[in-house]
């Protein structure tokens, strides 16, 4: 394993001093590992809050600030946060207008979730809703897994919910919205390389030099099936067929398309990816009004993409263009 | 024997904690096949935090050490096993009822109490290819052997056995839940680590109450 690293174990601690350092923006409370805004609680609104694993940065941290996240708990590497975070930044984000809880779907995740709305409601008055989003086709949401696994469509809903909440919407709507925007968000991965969890120091996984993975997650676990290495328009066609077979996508004000890098592939090849993904939607009679190219959810080192499409109606679009200012998302502001 | 005492207990999670640290790469390893790489590590880290306070200060009775370790894996262990082995704790300290040193009906009832929690918390059934595989079929052997008479020691070591058993059953089996489950068929195959701690748990167990009868 080669890595910037002093102590494996340290990785997590240090790299929220790093965080802290580069954002006065956000303030960080490291007993806690909780990053906030700098200025939460905001008064009146409601309180954004998500978290997960270390590891898929820029996720989450840095889509904290004004129209996205008030808050994110960060757990040790590809592993949940636990739930007296989760109560705390719950308590602290709160505005008086309630907390909402955006949770990627991963059982821990979901578990430590469920278990830090029933301290928060033993301990406090706030009020505590959650919105559990489960946007990868490559998963069969059925009784037999655990559900679809939360993935690229946590950016559009954090950034389009962040933006509702700034015009001082309540929780049930702002929660309704989280739904309706994962609701229209569906993704597919794959991966070239497997990633190296620095506590491991070996790859979780061996990948021959000349097969891919299909169908990822986030976490360096093997995808859903194994196929020779192909050119970047079939692998646009494996990651783009499954997605728009599972949801139709026309109509409506156009797609959002996000071609997200796995964390250690070039932005050179991922627009070379959105190039081949914008072709199909072209064949396909989808119309890509807004698009976000490049690693906004990683796995650590791991080589590959994900497609992401997220269907907009006109209100969608307006949230979407409304100002934010975070280390990820920044425009208008 | 007048049941499992405080003292003993305290050994078990002791015990469970030092294979924890033991099996923490091979634990590892096989969550890197089928999951995230990570259940050594996210253990070893819960439970070297439970053998802290078991140093620093240790519980006055079951009830408090039974609370204690599982607050201590739910704040420290985090992922899905901080919430399950967490609730497991957290359940079985009201079962004690209070008492000093466990009668062997309560300590199994106790135990029983911990797995409906994590059955409740992870809706996980019998066959799904997670911890509940190793712990159901070694409580159900725990109370069998305990209604047929057996000595307490006789009856864990009976409920490690079965707990062995059903965690090596595990291998063939296609994952429902956790992170496992996204594999499909490819988790067919693989020893699941979760059912694999949890047979470390019921192994030591039936070391230390060993321990205690024959001292």
């Amino acid at each position: 394993m080669k890595k910037l690293l002093n102590d494996p174990a340290d990785l997590v601690a240090e790299s929220l001093r790093g965080v802290e350092r580069a954002h006065p923006e956000l303030r960080v409370d490291h007993e806690n590992r909780i990053i906030y805004r700098a200025d939460a609680p905001v008064s009146g609104k409601v309180g954004l809050l998500s978290g997960g694993g270390s590891g898929h940065e820029p996720a989450h941290a840095g889509f904290i600030g004004p129209g996205m996240l008030d808050a994110v708990c960060a757990g040790e590497v590809f592993t949940s946060p636990v739930p007296d975070q989760m109560a705390e930044a719950t308590k602290n984000i709160d505005g008086g207008a309630g907390v909402l809880h955006l949770v990627w779907n991963y059982t821990g995740d979901v578990m430590n979730f469920d278990m830090a709305a029933e301290l928060a409601a033993a301990e406090t008055d706030t009020t505590v809703e959650a919105v559990v989003m489960n946007d990868d086709v490559a998963v069969e949401d059925s009784l037999f897994t655990a559900g679809r696994r939360g993935t690229g469509a946590a950016i559009p809903v954090e950034k389009i919910v962040g933006a509702a909440a700034e015009q001082g919407r309540s929780l049930s709507e702002l929660a309704d919205l989280a739904r309706r925007v994962n609701d229209n968000s569906r993704s597919m991965g794959m991966a070239l390389t497997s990633c190296t969890v620095p506590a491991k120091g070996s790859p979780t996984f061996d990948l021959p030099e000349d097969e891919i993975e299909i169908g990822i997650g986030i976490h360096g676990e093997p995808g859903r099936r194994r196929v020779p290495l192909a050119s970047a328009h079939d692998i646009a066609q494996m990651l783009v067929d499954p997605v728009l077979a599972d949801r139709d996508f026309t109509g409506g004000e156009g797609v959002l398309v996000f071609v997200n890098g796995m964390g250690a592939t070039p932005m050179l090849e991922l627009y070379l990816m959105y190039n081949e993904v914008a072709a199909l939607l072209d064949k396909a009679g989808i119309v890509p009004v807004r698009t976000l190219v490049g690693p906004y959810v990683t796995s650590l080192d791991m080589a590959g993409c994900s497609v992401t499409i997220t269907r907009l109606d006109d209100e969608l679009l307006r949230l979407w263009d409304a100002p934010v200012a975070t280390a990820g998302l920044r425009w208008g502001m | 024997m007048a049941g499992v005492d405080n003292d003993t207990l305290q050994r078990w999670l002791r015990a469970f904690a030092a294979s924890v640290a033991e099996q923490k790469d091979a634990l590892t390893a096989l969550d890197a096949a089928i999951g995230d790489a990570d259940h050594g590590a996210n253990m070893d880290r819960g439970m070297a935090a439970v053998v802290a306070f078991l140093d620093a200060t240790p519980p006055a009775d079951p009830a408090a050490l039974f609370k204690q370790t599982g607050m201590t894996l739910v704040k420290s262990v985090g992922g899905a096993s901080g919430p399950l082995y967490g609730t497991l704790f957290l359940r079985m300290a009201p079962a004690t009822g209070g008492a000093g040193a466990l009668e062997p009906d309560v300590f199994a009832k106790a135990l029983r109490a911990g797995l409906d929690g994590v059955v409740a918390r992870g809706k996980a059934e019998l066959g799904d290819k997670t911890m509940v595989d190793a712990l159901a079929p070694a409580l159900d052997a725990l109370d069998a052997a305990l209604a047929a008479g057996e000595p307490l020691a006789e009856a864990l070591r009976a409920a490690s056995d079965a707990a062995d058993r059903g965690r090596d059953e595990t291998t063939p089996m296609l994952a429902r839940k956790g992170r496992a489950s996204y594999l499909g068929e490819r988790s067919i195959g693989h020893q699941d680590p979760g059912a694999t701690s949890a047979a470390l748990l019921l192994a030591a167990a039936a070391s230390v109450v060993a321990d205690q009868e024959a001292a």
